[in-house]
């Protein structure tokens, strides 16, 4: 039998200074890029025109960028997208209709004859309306599947505490996905939401898993006697196994989405990879740390209140 | 075996056979989103308060006549604004009849009123304003519908979309500025009297009489492409609309070789408007404009009784096709903009089919020998159930008519990874048992029982996002949430219900005793 770990016994819960560190240091990188850098937003958000051009022959940016001088585009970026002779044009909305921006962008590439033949592969525009629905689609989605996972925790845990802790845990995870997005220069897109908001339901996943043997073992003979942060740590430990081989098989699917998905769901994939790393270690390190500082304050405060009854 | 074994393979051989049956053909059960076979994606605004406006115009019209017919003496009756009429009387000594001709117009009610200055407004009821706007919604809907129809698109999708907007997804269909012209076109037909006693230059610097407008003829030099504009000046009262036809067809143009035109007729009704109009001006030119355009604005030479007229502007045989197309269906009640616009190329769609299937059996494939090795026997039981997964989850899609895109692609392969986070949940368990010293069988029974409650705890809170993805998300994001929703109902089946079926067939269901798991 192979087995990753033969009855583990890590003190996690007892390191959790360190983690909150290291989240903290994560975090602060994540959220320094996300403050400096910004996040680009696709046009799904943005709104603007999206032109994916594949020439018969690689072409370079400058002859695409001279062909496009005939018009005048505005803001444009061009850019190399997965093969060497396919290209993207991306246009912010202009205020005369956008939506023919792209017949504009067929004809000005027609008449650079450096360029070849070319095939216009997909045109996207966006509204300017429609860009901001998403966008406001796009923040009630993570809002409502927060809402409804706390709701969840706290009616299936009866535990307000836990379901917090959960959240707490998956905002860590949105932080460190978003930060990397920001880092390497990635696009804010439709399917990056996508992305989003199944780590949160992954990591929420992994922390359920371990408060779920935290309750199985309440009131166990094993328990007796052992403070919060021991059962807490017990049940991370006694779910460890499962915590990292689940991450494994699903960090295994995503790589092979991210290597070999294509550069359409290269995004998509990237977020996932990041966010399979994060939300095991999240369940680990900071759920459970959370859940056992807060029941730790809460029991000091009632300790310190029987003292002062007691001393009066 | 016992016989409640017996039962649980039936209810696996029939979830079988049913999800077999309905991937049968293989080649369309299952939609292809419009990203995977290339397609137009399109979402409309419908500008509902023109067509309000519009319908109040109307009855201003109507209202104006209806006095008149009344011998109500009016200076005027107007539009303001969206939805209101105001109606100045010539003099206050008809205020009682102005009002019982207004009051049959049910749809306004009497907003402001001045007695003496013989003067009062109708605002149209807000009920009637939405009733309004929600027809213009549907009309269009309607319209767009059979233009599409008559276009000839198979299996294209045309639905309402929020309170204002059309969405219209057209699978395969490779020229979207056809598509666009055709859909877009508000085709309003109109048939104007030249006002030729204004001269143009004179109506371009502004003054014109207030029953008059000027309106352009659109030419395109076919060498250069070069637009010219030609200014004409018509009489605002429209005579007679596109509602009237009732046939428009294609024909080639005879006075010039190579161009196409429309050849339309008229219900009865506009045959008969048709035959009054030319009758009375004969000699007069009568505009034929569509959409604002003139297209052409020949002399009447006598009066046309046969209800029949042509439609010339040096058309392309696609243009006339298409135009013939947009009269037949009938107009837009409102114009309609272009909102969100997605094509997707069908040699791209081919190649997201491909490297999706690669990143499906890319991970499925890495997931399956992950657990054999770890797993070893029970690994391979859960194989045979991720099997069974993909084929229930693919099953239900065709079922349902959902449809698969590449992001859905995704999906699966995301189900993959996840369906198989609960059999490792259920090993694990097994295993702990075991290491306590359990039996196989108790082992098995306990491992399963106590894992159950974690399996549906996890499966709800993602089945939770999923939903909440699938309500929010647009297009390929639903597609996205559809196969992970699906995928997860199918997991609790597979990776629980029918792993513990083959769990007892080979080790529990035994006569003798089991004395090691492969596990």
């Amino acid at each position: 039998m192979i087995e990753l770990f033969h009855a583990p016994n890590y003190n996690f819960v007892g390191k959790r200074r360190w983690a909150y560190v290291v989240s903290g240091l994560i975090m602060l990188i994540g959220l320094g890029s996300l403050g400096l850098r910004g996040l680009r937003y696709d046009i799904d958000f943005t709104g603007g025109t999206l032109v994916q051009v594949r020439f018969e022959q690689s072409p370079t940016v400058g002859a695409i960028r001279a062909g496009l001088s005939r018009i005048q585009l505005g803001e444009s970026v061009i850019q190399q997208y997965g093969d060497p002779r396919e290209y993207i044009i991306r246009a912010t909305l202009t205020t005369d209709s956008s939506e023919e921006l792209a017949k504009r962008v067929t004809g000005a590439l027609g008449q650079e004859t450096s360029l070849g033949k070319f095939e216009i592969r997909r045109v996207e525009f966006v509204g300017p309306q429609v860009g901001r629905d998403l966008q406001l689609q796009a923040i009630y989605a993570v809002l409502f599947s927060l809402a409804g996972i706390l709701i969840y925790i706290a009616w299936a845990f009866k535990s307000v505490k836990g379901g917090v802790a959960a959240i707490a845990a998956v905002f860590h995870d949105m932080i460190v996905c978003l930060g990397a997005l920001s880092l390497s220069g990635r696009e804010f897109s439709l399917p990056v939401l996508a992305a989003l908001l199944t780590i949160i339901g992954y990591s929420v996943n992994d922390t359920i898993v371990a408060y779920d043997r935290l309750r199985e073992n309440r009131g166990k003979f094993s328990q007796k006697g052992k403070s919060f942060a021991e059962q807490m740590n017990d049940a991370v430990n006694q779910t460890l196994s499962r915590t990292v081989l689940t991450s494994l098989t699903v960090f295994l699917s995503t790589a092979i989405l991210l290597f070999f998905g294509g550069k359409t769901l290269e995004d998509f994939a990237f977020v996932l990879f990041i966010g399979v790393i994060t939300g095991t270690y999240s369940t680990i390190y900071i759920a459970g740390s959370i859940i056992v500082d807060w029941t730790q304050a809460a029991e000091g405060r009632v300790a310190r209140r029987k003292k002062a009854v007691a001393k009066a | 075996m016992p016989r409640r074994l017996w039962v649980r393979c039936s209810v696996v051989a029939v979830v079988l056979a049913v999800s077999l049956w309905y991937l049968y053909p293989p080649r369309n059960s299952i939609n292809l989103g419009l990203d995977l076979q290339g397609g137009i994606h399109l979402v409309l605004g419908v500008d509902v308060d023109k067509y309000v406006a519009s319908q109040t115009e109307r009855a201003a019209e109507d209202l104006k006549s209806g006095l008149e017919r009344k011998g109500v003496a009016v200076k005027r009756v107007i539009r303001e604004g969206l939805s209101t009429i105001v109606v100045e009387l010539a003099n206050a000594t008809n205020w009682n009849d102005a009002l019982t001709v207004a009051a049959e117009f049910s749809a306004f009610e009497v907003a402001q009123r001045d007695d003496k200055g013989g003067r009062f407004t109708l605002a149209m009821r807000e009920r009637q304003i939405t009733q309004l706007r929600d027809d213009a919604v549907r009309q269009g809907l309607e319209t767009i519908r059979n233009r599409i129809d008559q276009f000839g698109v198979a299996e294209a999708t045309i639905a309402r979309q929020g309170v204002d907007r059309i969405l219209i997804q057209l699978p395969g269909v490779q020229d979207p500025d056809r598509a666009k012209a055709l859909i877009g076109k508000t085709a309003l037909l109109e048939f104007k009297l030249l006002d030729e006693q204004t001269p143009v230059e004179q109506a371009l610097a502004g003054r014109l009489p207030e029953t008059s407008e000027v309106v352009y003829q659109r030419r395109v030099d076919k060498e250069t492409k070069a637009e010219r504009k030609i200014p004409y000046v018509v009489q605002k009262r429209t005579l007679l609309t596109g509602s009237e036809l009732t046939r428009a067809e294609v024909q080639a143009d005879p006075n010039s070789t190579g161009n196409w035109q429309v050849a339309i007729e008229f219900t009865a009704t506009g045959t008969r408007i048709f035959g009054e109009v030319t009758e009375q001006n004969v000699g007069r030119h009568l505009a034929i404009i569509l959409d604002g355009n003139l297209y052409s604005a020949p002399r009447i030479n006598e009066r046309i009784p046969g209800g029949r007229a042509v439609i010339t502007g040096q058309f392309t045989v696609d243009e006339a096709r298409d135009l013939a197309i947009v009269l037949r269906a009938g107009a837009l009640p409102a114009p309609v903009t272009i909102l969100e616009e997605r094509t997707v190329g069908p040699s791209l769609g081919a190649d997201s089919i491909r490297q999706g299937m690669i990143a499906i059996l890319g991970s499925a494939g890495a997931v399956f020998v992950f657990m054999l090795l770890y797993y070893r026997i029970s690994g391979a039981i859960a194989d045979v159930a991720l099997v069974l997964n993909l084929i229930i989850l693919l099953a239900c899609m065709a079922a349902f008519g959902a449809t698969l895109t590449l992001p859905g692609i995704a999906g699966i392969a995301l189900t993959i990874g996840m369906a198989v986070d609960t059999n490792i949940l259920i090993f694990e368990r097994i295993r702990e048992e075991l290491r306590v010293g359990k039996t196989a069988r108790s082992a098995i029974e306990a491992g399963f029982a106590r894992a159950l409650r974690t399996i549906i705890d996890t499966h709800l809170t993602v089945m939770v996002t999923a939903a909440i993805l699938y309500n929010f998300g647009t297009g390929p994001v639903k597609g996205f949430a559809v196969s992970l929703f699906v995928g997860l109902a199918a997991s609790l089946f597979t990776a629980y219900f029918f792993t513990r079926l083959l769990f007892d067939i080979i080790y529990t269901a035994r006569r003798r005793k089991v004395q090691a798991i492969s596990i």
